[in-house]
């Protein structure tokens, strides 16, 4: 079943280099060593690296939102009201219990349905939520002239980068609980051949 | 007025009421400063002031029978309001200066009077034992400062007797500080006439030479050049030992770091007890934000255990499905 048109493919690729590098770079930033001692990459690197990143992100992010609304790939991630819980629920109860006994996928992937509905609400978080924000925080502290000084008594780029960081956390965290949520395809690799050729293995023979 | 136009008059004065609120009470604690103090000798330094306050000054030309008014060139003049807020405020000038100055026309000879500098005064007096002047100038002797004493270096080149005053122990505005700070440097290092009086180095563009330095306007708002270009020294508070430029510090890690420097230079004052909040180096956080120096304990353990958590569930299940094949 061909899933993943080109688009897709190119913007997840990019997407994915991308936020590698700007995760390796900003916890070489947040905890980089004086006398040597450097966690991952060097603190000007890092900065220079990190900011780039985050241009061409921001860039890639503009071209998935646009593809998303003119390629009708957007449908993808909205979540639909009914049955919402019981849904998240019956996803959950599969990935917990479910797979294990041998029983078969609750929301299997079609044409129609790209999406489990835990990864719906993970996507439209992640995508729709955190990166916006940390986008928007992350261009206040390119620009810190354009911060807000302070906000009641605190300074605006703490407020703005505990909001970055923090997102950037989850974002981290996101990426690894994705890559192995990956291994959960018919094969372990068989999720990741798909986002590269586009077509996707079935779940069950 | 229409109802938009009117809700951004509401919106603009609630941004520009504070900024004038605040403006005039600076204005008025500025002009406190200088009115508030009244000098001892105020009657006899008004005598020197009535020419050396202003660029214009006047006399009488006695050979000539005649009124003169002329221009006083920009060193021979010491600014009232200065004067009388920096920390020299309570002398004479003839507690300084020769008393033979009271004299109009001034004898030619003082033009070549000694000046004193700050170990005249200062120098093994336990008044001003707190201020280390000792240890100032020794090491002061080591910095590039003191091999242009030849050229006419000296303390006053920094530090003017008419206008100096503390200003790292007194204020709580330490953007202030550092603008006033660094300004006793840009008074030579960005004015090139006054440069090339002590060196013959070609003159220099300091944004273009501090161009590796990212978010410029941020970081000389927020730190001194003494930052980056002194050689800290535990017991004083502001180091004198200026490096030579090959041996400014350029690595980012200096301050962005656990062991920030700045906490044993610009923030050395400052008692960690101001603030604490779970923060590295919290103190910092008063007046600016260091990344990389400022990290939250509180954070780093919750994120830790998030981390571990997400991962244990991993092996966890990783391990049920190699259990359950």
């Amino acid at each position: 079943m061909y899933l993943y048109p080109l688009w897709v493919r190119l913007w997840h690729v990019l997407n994915a280099v991308l936020v590698i590098i700007l995760i390796i770079t900003g916890i070489s930033m947040q905890y980089t060593g004086k006398h040597g001692y450097i966690l991952l990459v060097g603190f000007a690197s890092a900065v220079k690296w990190h900011n780039i990143a985050a241009v061409i992100l921001t860039f890639n992010y503009i071209v998935f939102v646009t593809a998303n609304v003119v390629t009708g790939n957007g449908r993808h991630y909205r979540i639909e009201k009914k049955n919402f819980f019981s849904d998240l629920g019956k996803q959950l109860l599969y990935y917990s219990r479910g797979m294990f006994k041998g029983k078969k996928h609750p929301f299997p992937v079609s044409l129609d349905r790209k999406f489990n509905p835990l990864q719906k609400l993970t996507y439209v978080l992640t995508m729709y939520v955190a990166l916006p924000l940390l986008i928007i925080s992350g261009l206040g502290l390119m620009f810190p002239e354009v911060t807000i000084n302070k906000v009641f008594g605190v300074s605006g780029l703490i407020l703005t980068d505990i909001l970055h960081i923090t997102l950037g956390f989850f974002i981290s965290i996101f990426l690894v609980i994705h890559i192995y949520t990956c291994t959960l395809g018919s094969k372990p690799t068989s999720l990741f051949r798909s986002i590269i050729t586009g077509y996707h293995e079935p779940d069950e023979e | 007025m229409k109802p938009l136009n009117f809700r951004l008059f509401i919106l603009f004065a609630f941004i520009a009421l504070p900024s004038v609120v605040y403006g005039l009470k600076r204005e008025k604690l500025s002009v406190q400063d200088s009115i508030l103090y009244v000098s001892p000798f105020q009657d006899d330094n008004e005598r020197c002031f009535k020419c050396h306050g202003q660029e214009k000054y006047e006399y009488t030309n006695e050979s000539l029978g005649k009124q003169v008014k002329a221009l006083l060139c920009s060193d021979r003049i010491v600014n009232r309001s200065e004067f009388y807020s920096a920390n020299h405020k309570s002398f004479s000038c003839t507690d300084c200066h020769s008393e033979a100055y009271t004299k109009f026309p001034h004898p030619g000879e003082l033009r070549m009077e000694m000046q004193y500098n700050c170990l005249d005064c200062h120098g093994g007096d336990e008044a001003f034992a707190i201020f280390s002047f000792e240890e100032i100038d020794a090491e002061y002797q080591q910095s590039v400062h003191f091999r242009l004493e030849n050229e006419g270096f000296t303390c006053w080149k920094c530090h003017n007797p008419h206008s100096y005053k503390i200003s790292r122990r007194n204020t709580t505005n330490l953007k202030e500080t550092i603008q006033y700070d660094n300004n006793i440097c840009l008074n030579c290092h960005s004015d090139f006439s006054r440069l090339q009086l002590m060196t013959e180095s070609k003159e220099i563009n300091l944004m273009e030479k501090h161009d590796w330095l990212p978010n410029q306007t941020s970081h000389f708002r927020s730190i001194r050049c003494i930052e980056c270009h002194t050689k800290t020294n535990d017991s004083i508070l502001i180091s004198h030992f200026i490096v030579p430029k090959e041996d400014a510090i350029r690595g980012c890690n200096e301050c962005h770091s656990k062991n920030s420097i700045l906490m044993t230079s610009l923030y050395k004052f400052e008692s960690k007890e101001n603030r604490k909040d779970g923060f590295l180096n919290g103190i910092i956080l008063n007046e600016s934000y260091v990344i990389g120096a400022n990290r939250n304990k509180y954070l780093n353990i919750i994120s830790l255990s998030i981390f571990s958590i997400v991962i244990l569930m991993i092996i966890i299940h990783i391990l049920f499905r190699i259990l359950k094949k």
